[in-house]
Order: structure tokens, then sequence, then C-alpha cells
């Protein structure tokens, strides 16, 4: 708390004895301080204090999930960095180009004040991005409300859904970056907690970047961009923290954005690296835990000392004590690590820039952060212990009721009656609805390089000069997560792999963001690690290795667990622009195939989908999951598109076939004749079964054979299902089989008008 | 021709803009910092989108007191051609060379989409490779850009002609649900009374290439090297 924390009315220099209030506070064990006070031989100071809770926070230390990124593969010869080495993670996508990426969560504040916690959200995973020299070049964001229409919760999660949407707007749009994809899906628990991960990709060529390093001894630390105030304060430990109803007042603890001022700074420093490399040695955002973490971080990294000066940081109020200035999380600034003889060319470029630049620092031989005030030491930390928080393998054990609810076979409830209706009820169904209320309010082209926008199965952005384009999106099935968790999280990573493949591209790296609720509860664990083995077996299926991400845990609000979501930031290449695959039906006479299965499927399929939530309000049943014959239709996907034999292909995932064709047919403002179709057994299940591994997929005749033949060599079975009706804006239809046939128009309107219906009313 | 593409702190569509006139139309285009007071040899002017100084305070409001203000100003004086558009056309209403103000979206959102424009009139050194009742995808991307002016201004730029660019839809037809943000008579683009200074709310740039979802836009690029160049 802001002005009422350990350094604020103590002498800062002076080391004391600390009561549980203040661990708690700092969200420290007894132990932990224990084991810290051991490590220095003494009491800490305050100063040294807060800097150790904010360090070893789960937000920054990861004390609780770093034992599990074990299970991650992360190492292929196109990666280019190491997990968690740097800000972000990067990936050699040829022709001598970079791509860098990273997803982070801003859950907790803009569960507080959803316009700043959003906006904010988006600049600090920015500043990840030009930090390491890359120029970021598109946005995702993925996010996550309670229902818009619970009686209760209602009224709030729609002010934050309209709040979140204004806020990561609000922010990227005034950067110029675009914003290309991610999701936006409901459940009921998030509503005391919603969702706000967002995804920042940059470009850079190769050899061109730049490391969050002190690079050894003798080096300057200068700090550019705003001025430091008390926002922010504690956030680390903010996020590390379970929600409750005085959350409320925590909300100094959530930072205000300038993203005019961001916008500056990023083209400041991609100049920087860009044209004058040799004048520094690092370069690294603040983010949680201010001028703390980035400077230790740093000198971690580099294998030095540093010396901070906390007399030298302008500050934006008078009265903010050491303590305050080590930790505050304000926005849009930067720390540099220049060589000594260029401080002053570093200093005029960003003075080009109107930002300002201070010098805070040195690197030294040591091992220590020592930080001064008025010329005496008040903190003298082991960068070593700091930067080496404890970690923790708690007890983990399945949740009966969860395990129970899995357990569920679908074959018990009766067939559907009436398709058309839960078709039409299906798109209009929050989780499958068009997002246009949303993403039209985030500029998505901007840079112009965006082939596909928001609402394809990825963004597709082209690299200018050069053929290759890369498709982004992101995907977390919380709810199958919650019934399963290493089955949901891999069909998360399946979904990624299958939306990057669909639009032609190969997948090639994964950045993740684990949402789950607090981890010293056993159920919790046990979904964290469940799911964090399950990323890794999908990445290793799927060859596609994980390059960055963040953890957010202690997302609980009054003591309910927010439903577990690992979201996933899938990359993928095409090396050919030209052979960028749409959603859409396009040409009337095509064929239209089904990739990857028979028509008939079984109730088990049902497991987790949308179709039991929206028609029989049950979150239940098995969650399946095929591997191997993912990564056979991803292959498949891919090489088709290379050999430019698709016209479209959509991914087959939330509501089943039945949805995956209207989206189809819907994008393209075609009917599809599919009235032919027939097979064994259940209609809802062969209509809304969620049957992973398909693909929806629209091909010129002409090219059967060839398609046919290149499935029959990776062994994806195909299924025609039948034709792109004619062009007839008016009297087009969607049929599949006996079971559905509605107007293309009504189909269009239900999909279109949900979500401003629910939220303008 | 030469184009200044001018660049403030916080423009965007510079480097777009810049793209489509060197890349794709082999222009030459530079692009020229706020604090530079001199455009002397270049052809054309673009104030390209973006939010100047945040847009803070209002809309363009800061950037007209930039140095190259100066500059622009006595180019546009002398009769050469000045185009802008998003930020840029706001920024010129802010320096007084064009009229009207652009208000926030009446739907208080940003809206960034694709949006047909109908081209009033082809007589003029922005829309010269158009033909009147042309209806150009233009995509837009704006909070702010209700365009807006009082009945008497209104009566003269009618009266004038000079309301080259109106929204419609696909088919070119002017109507109010054809409106994205609210501006009066669905203006979406104003030309001064001397004809070379034209200001829109669109973004042609982001339609001057198949690839990226149209080619409509590059018609305002081509109309203004036919007519200038």
């Amino acid at each position: 708390m802001p002005g009422d924390g350990p350094g604020a009315r103590v002498a800062d220099a002076a080391p004391v004895a600390v009561d549980d209030e203040t661990l708690a506070q700092l969200a420290l064990s007894r132990d932990e301080y224990r084991r810290a006070r051991d490590h220095f031989g003494r009491d800490l100071t305050p100063v040294e204090l807060g800097m150790l809770g904010a360090l070893w926070s789960e937000h920054c230390g990861y004390k609780h999930s770093k034992p599990l990124f074990r299970h991650f593969p992360t190492k292929a010869p196109h990666v280019l960095t190491e997990l968690g080495g740097e800000n972000a993670g990067a990936i050699d996508i040829g022709d001598g180009w970079v791509v860098v990426m990273k997803v982070e969560s801003h859950n907790h504040p803009s569960a507080i004040e959803p316009y700043e916690g959003a906006a904010t959200g988006v600049g600090g995973i920015v500043r990840d991005i030009f930090a390491m020299g890359a120029r970021p070049i598109a946005l995702l964001d993925s996010l996550r409300f309670g229902p818009l229409d619970d009686p209760d919760a209602g009224p709030r999660n729609r002010r934050l859904l309209r709040g979140v949407v204004a806020g990561v707007g609000g922010y990227g749009n005034c950067l110029g970056i675009p914003n290309v994809g991610g999701e936006v899906r409901f459940g009921p628990h998030y509503s005391g907690n919603p969702l706000v991960n967002a995804m920042c990709v940059g470009i850079a060529r190769r050899g061109s970047l730049i490391g969050a390093t002190t690079g050894g001894p003798g080096h300057v630390l200068l700090l550019v961009g705003a001025d430091t105030g008390r926002d922010g304060l504690h956030g680390a430990t903010f996020a590390s923290v379970e929600l409750d109803e005085r959350s409320a007042e925590r909300r100094p603890a959530v930072q205000v954005g300038n993203p005019f001022l961001e916008k500056l700074l990023m083209e400041a420093c991609v100049d920087l690296v860009q044209d004058h490399r040799d004048w520094i040695v690092g370069l690294q955002d603040f983010g949680a835990a201010g001028l703390t973490s980035s400077s230790v971080e740093c000198a971690a990294r580099g294998a030095s000392g540093l010396e901070i000066d906390v007399d030298a940081v302008p500050r934006r109020e008078a009265g903010m004590s050491a303590y305050d200035v080590m930790l505050s999380e304000s926005q849009e600034r930067m720390l540099v690590i220049a060589k000594p003889e260029h401080v002053e060319d570093v200093r005029a470029h960003f003075a080009y820039w109107d930002l300002d630049t201070t010098v805070v620092g040195t690197t030294t031989a040591g091992d220590r952060v020592r930080v001064y005030e008025a010329g005496a030491e008040i903190a003298a930390a082991p960068i070593g212990l700091l930067t080496d928080p404890p970690s923790y393998v708690p007890d983990a054990r399945p949740d009966p009721e969860a395990a129970a609810r899995a357990a569920f076979d679908p074959a018990t409830l009766p067939d559907i009656a009436d398709a058309n209706a839960a078709l039409l009820a299906l798109l209009a169904a929050p989780n499958i609805a068009d997002k246009r209320w949303v993403t039209q309010q985030y500029d998505q082209q901007v840079l112009t390089n965006t082939v596909l926008v928001p609402g394809s199965d990825a963004g597709v952005v082209r690299i200018k000069g050069s053929e290759r384009a890369i498709a982004v999106c992101t995907d977390g099935a919380g709810r199958a997560v919650g019934l399963d968790p290493w089955a949901g999280a891999a069909r998360s990573v399946c979904e990624a792999a299958r939306n990057v493949a669909c639009t032609g591209a190969r997948p090639l790296a994964v950045t993740d963001c684990l949402n789950f609720g607090n981890p010293e509860r056993p159920e919790i664990y046990y979904q964290l690690r469940e799911a964090v083995r399950a990323l890794g077996d999908a990445c290793r299926a799927l060859g596609t290795p994980v390059v960055s991400g963040n953890a957010s845990l202690y997302n609980e609000s009054s003591g309910v667990a927010v439903t577990p979501t690992p979201v996933v930031g899938m990359l993928g290449v095409l090396d050919d622009v030209s052979k960028v695959v749409r959603m859409g039906f396009r040409r009337p006479g095509d064929a239209i195939w089904l990739l990857g299965g028979e028509l008939a499927q079984p109730a088990a399929t049902l497991g987790g989908g949308e179709f039991l939530a929206e028609a029989h309000g049950r979150v239940a049943g098995p969650i399946l999951v095929d591997l191997d014959a993912e990564a056979a239709l991803v292959g498949l996907l891919v090489a088709a598109a290379d050999r430019r034999l698709l016209r479209s292909a959509h991914d087959c995932s939330d509501g089943g076939l039945a949805v995956a064709l209207a989206e189809s047919a819907i994008a393209g403002g075609l009917g599809a004749d599919c009235a032919a179709a027939a097979w064994e057994g259940r209609n809802d299940a062969a209509l809304f079964g969620e049957a992973g591994a398909r693909a929806v997929v629209s091909l010129d005749p002409g090219h059967a054979a060839a398609l046919a033949a290149l499935a029959a060599e990776t062994g994806v079975v195909v299924t025609p299902l039948g034709t792109v009706a004619p062009d007839d804006p008016a009297g087009a239809r969607l049929r599949l089989g006996d079971a559905i046939d509605v107007p293309l128009g009504e189909a269009a309107a239900a999909h279109r008008e949900a979500l401003p219906r629910a939220l303008d009313g | 021709m030469r184009f200044a593409v001018l660049v403030f702190p916080g423009t965007w569509s510079d480097g777009d803009c810049q793209h489509v006139l060197r890349d794709r139309l082999g222009q030459q285009a530079d692009r020229i910092w706020h604090r530079e007071a001199n455009l002397d040899g270049y052809d054309a002017v673009v104030v390209p989108g973006g939010f100047s100084y945040g847009d803070y305070l209002r809309c363009g409001a800061i950037a007209r007191f930039s140095p190259v203000m100066g500059a622009l100003q006595r180019h546009a004086q002398a009769g050469r051609p000045v185009f802008g558009s998003c930020n840029g056309f706001q920024i010129l209403c802010e320096a007084g060379l064009l009229p009207g103000a652009l208000l926030r979206n009446d739907s208080l959102q940003f809206r960034c989409q694709e949006q047909y424009v109908r081209v009033t009139r082809d007589d003029t050194g922005f829309s010269c490779a158009s033909a009147a009742g042309d209806a150009l995808m233009l995509p837009i991307s704006h909070g702010e850009g209700n365009y807006h002016v009082d009945d008497d201004t209104l009566a003269e730029l009618e009266a004038e002609r000079r309301i080259v660019f109106r929204y419609a839809d696909a088919d070119g037809q002017v109507t109010p649900a054809a409106n994205p943000n609210g501006s009066r008579a669905n203006i979406a683009g104003v030309i001064n009374a001397a004809g070379n200074v034209l200001g829109m709310m669109p973004h042609p740039e982001r339609s001057s290439e198949a690839l990226l979802g149209g080619e409509d836009g590059l018609r305002v690029w081509q109309s203004m090297i036919q007519w200038w160049g």
C-alpha cells in the first residue's frame, strides 16, 4: 500500500525485524524470510525487504511454476533464445528474419480497473518486445469474462468487457500496432476474475537483437521515459495474492498508461538498437517490481554487481521514499545499459524523441545490488539470492468433482430433435458468436501488413521486403482444462496449431500464459501440473517448442478459482504469402470436404463442448485428444496449401462440424449444399461433436484427386460433404445431411447480432 | 513527384504512405520530422494518420504548433498540394487549412472497418483518377472522425462542391446506415476553396494492394500524381 508500506515512515537504512502483517503484504512466508535472513546474516533493511518480496513473488519468481517448465520442449534449431533467458522468445523464420514473441497476463489490474489494467497490459508486453530491439508488428489479446447475461454479475461483467476492450484498443491503437487476433470467451468462473492476456509479436533482422543484460562491470545505467510515481507499487505482489472484496482498495497498485510516451520510447529504442547497437550493451523494460527487477535481472545475466543512486531517479511527486522508488511500477520506462564513452550519444539520441534520460547507476565487479540515498547505503543485497527464489512442489490432488463430471457419458442424453434451431442457437452462443463488436475497436491494419484480420483462424501478417508472412493466434480451452487438465491443455495447443495451419502456415513455436488459481491448493496445483505436462507433450508432438511465457497464479475471487486456462500463442510461417488460405468459401461449385474424420461420431465427442453447455447446460464428459492425428492434419493442411490445392480452410472446433461449415459459408457469403451427406448414429455428435484434428476445406473439384492422394500419404481420412452453393445472396441456404437446412442469412444474422445485443441491449 | 510525408511525435501512418508512394507507385517519398522548418523542393505534402502528441488535449491541436506547420502553410498558400488522412485531416482542420472539426464518433467507440466512400466529383487533384459516382473501399480507423461544421459552412461547402468524398455503401449510395461516425452529410473528405488541400478520415494507403484487401486507395494517390505530376 503506497505511502503505508514498510519503507514509508521507517528509516530506510536500518535493518528491521518484520512482523507477520508486513510479510503478508509482501506475500512472503516466515520461512522464506528466515531463509533470506540467514543468507544476509542479519535482518534486512526495508528496501532490501521490499526488493526481496517483489522478486520472490510468484509473478517475478515463478515459485510454484518454474519446476514444471522442464516439461516444455524449448530447443530447436530455429529457436534463438532460452526459455526465460530474455524478455521474449526469438525464432528464426528464414531469409534473415527473426520473430520475437511473448504473451503475458494483466488479470488482477483489469479486474479492479479494466481500462487501465488492460491498457498497461498491452504496454508491458510491447515493451518486452522492443526491449530486444525488435519492431512490434502485431498484437493479439486473449480475454475471458463472466457471462454477460448473468442475473447478478452480468452488469459488472459487461462493464469489465467494455472497459477492457476500450483499454486494449486505446493503448494499442495509439501505438500504431495492429491487433490481428485473439479470443474473447465466457464462463461462470471468470466472473470475479476476468483474464486479460496480451501477446505481442515483433520482427528484426537476424543478428540485430539485444539482450537484457548489464554485460559485466563498468557500464552505465540510464533510465529513459516517464518519471517515477507511486503507481503500481506492489503490483508484483498484488498479482500473487487472491482477489477479495477488499481488492478495490488496492487500486493504487494498478498503473496508469501513457501510450503516447510508449510510442516515442518504442521508436527511439528500435532505432537505437538498429542504428547504434555499439553504444549499448543491454536494454530492459521496467515491468513488475520496476527498477528492482529490471536492474537486478540484467545484473544476474551480466554477472555484475550494481550501484543505484535513488536520488537521481526523477519523481512524479514529492515525498517518495527510496522504497517507493525501487518498487514503483510506473509505466513507460526503460533501462538502457550503455558503454560509458557513449552515454552522451545515447542521451542525445533520446532527446531527439523528446525523451528524458537520467544516469541512475553503474555496474560493478561485485555480486550485490547496492542502493544509495543521500550518500548512505540503504541496501546491499546479494543478486544471486534475489534471483533465486525458493521453489515449491506443492501437493497435487485431482478434484473429485471435476473427475466425476468428466466421467459423464453424453450417450445417456437423448439425441437432438431440431438440429436447425440448435445450430442457430450455437452460432449465437457467446463463445462462438461474431466478435466484431470487439475487434472493430482495434486498429487491425496499421503498418499495412495485415493479410488476414481478426475473425480468421489466425491473423496473417506479411513481412515487407520478403515473400514471407507469419500467422499468429491464441487459443485456450479453459472449460476442457477444468474437466481434464491434461487433455484440455493438449487440445489448446492442437487448436492453435490447426488454426495457424488452416491459413497454410507451418506452426513453428509457442508462447504460453498459464492462468490458474492458488497453486498452494492441491486441486489447483494438480491442474497446473497436468496442464503444463500436456503443453509439453502436445508441443513435442507438433514440433513447436515453447519459447516464452508467463504464469498468472492466484486467479481467485472470494475463494473461487478461475477456470484453469492455459492460453497458447502460436506462431507459424508461410514461406510464400501468395499461398495464404482464407476461411470463407470463395467459389460456387467448389467441393467441400471434411479433413480428418468420418461424419459419424460417438456421443463422447460432445464432452466438454459448446453444444452440451448451450443445449443441455452441462459442462461434462470426456475430453478426447489424439496428438498423432493432430500432427498429421497440420501436415496435410500445410502441404495442401503449399501446392495451392485449397480454396478455403477452417478449423473444426467449438460447436463441431455444423458450426465450422456455417462459419465458412457466412465468411464467404456463399451457401453450402451438403444435403447428400449422410451418417449413421446420433445427429448431435455428427453435427456438433468436437472431435479434434478436423478441418472443413473447399477446393476446386479439379484438385480432388491430388488432395485425396496427399491425404492418403499423410494418413488423414477425408470425407466429401458437398459443394459450395451458387451465388445467391437472398436465397442462399446452409444444408448438411437431412438434419440441417437453414437460410444462410438467418445463420449470419444469429452469428453477427448476438454480441451487440448482449452488450448494447 | 517528390512527396514529403510529415512525421509528428505519435504519427504512425507515415511508413504506410511512404510504402505506397515509393514502393508501389515509384515516387520519391521522404519522411519529414516535425522539427523541419523547410519543405522547399517538395511537390506535395502528405499529413498521415496516427495519434500526434497522443491526441491529448484535442486531436491535432498540439501538432499544429510544430515547426513544420509554418512550412506547410507556405506550401499550401503557394497552391501546392496537401493531402491529410485521419489524424492528418484533424491537423489540417486545427491549422485552419480546412473548415470544420472532427468530434468523437457518435458510437463513442473507436471504429476500424472496411468503408466505402462515394466520389462526388472527378475534377480535383485527389479524385481525377476516379469517375464521379464511383464507390471506393477506403478503410477507416478512428475514434474521432465525426466531421462537424455549422449550417452556414455546410451550405457553403455544398454550394462550392467541396465535399469530394461521402460515406456510402458498396453501391455508392449515400445513406445514414453507411455513415460510420455521425459525420454531417456523410462527409468523409473535404477540399479547400483553392482546390489544393484535401483532408479525409479514411486511409487510402490501406487499400492500395490487392494482398491486403483492395486497390481502390491507389486512385487517390494516382489522382495526385496525374494532376500535379
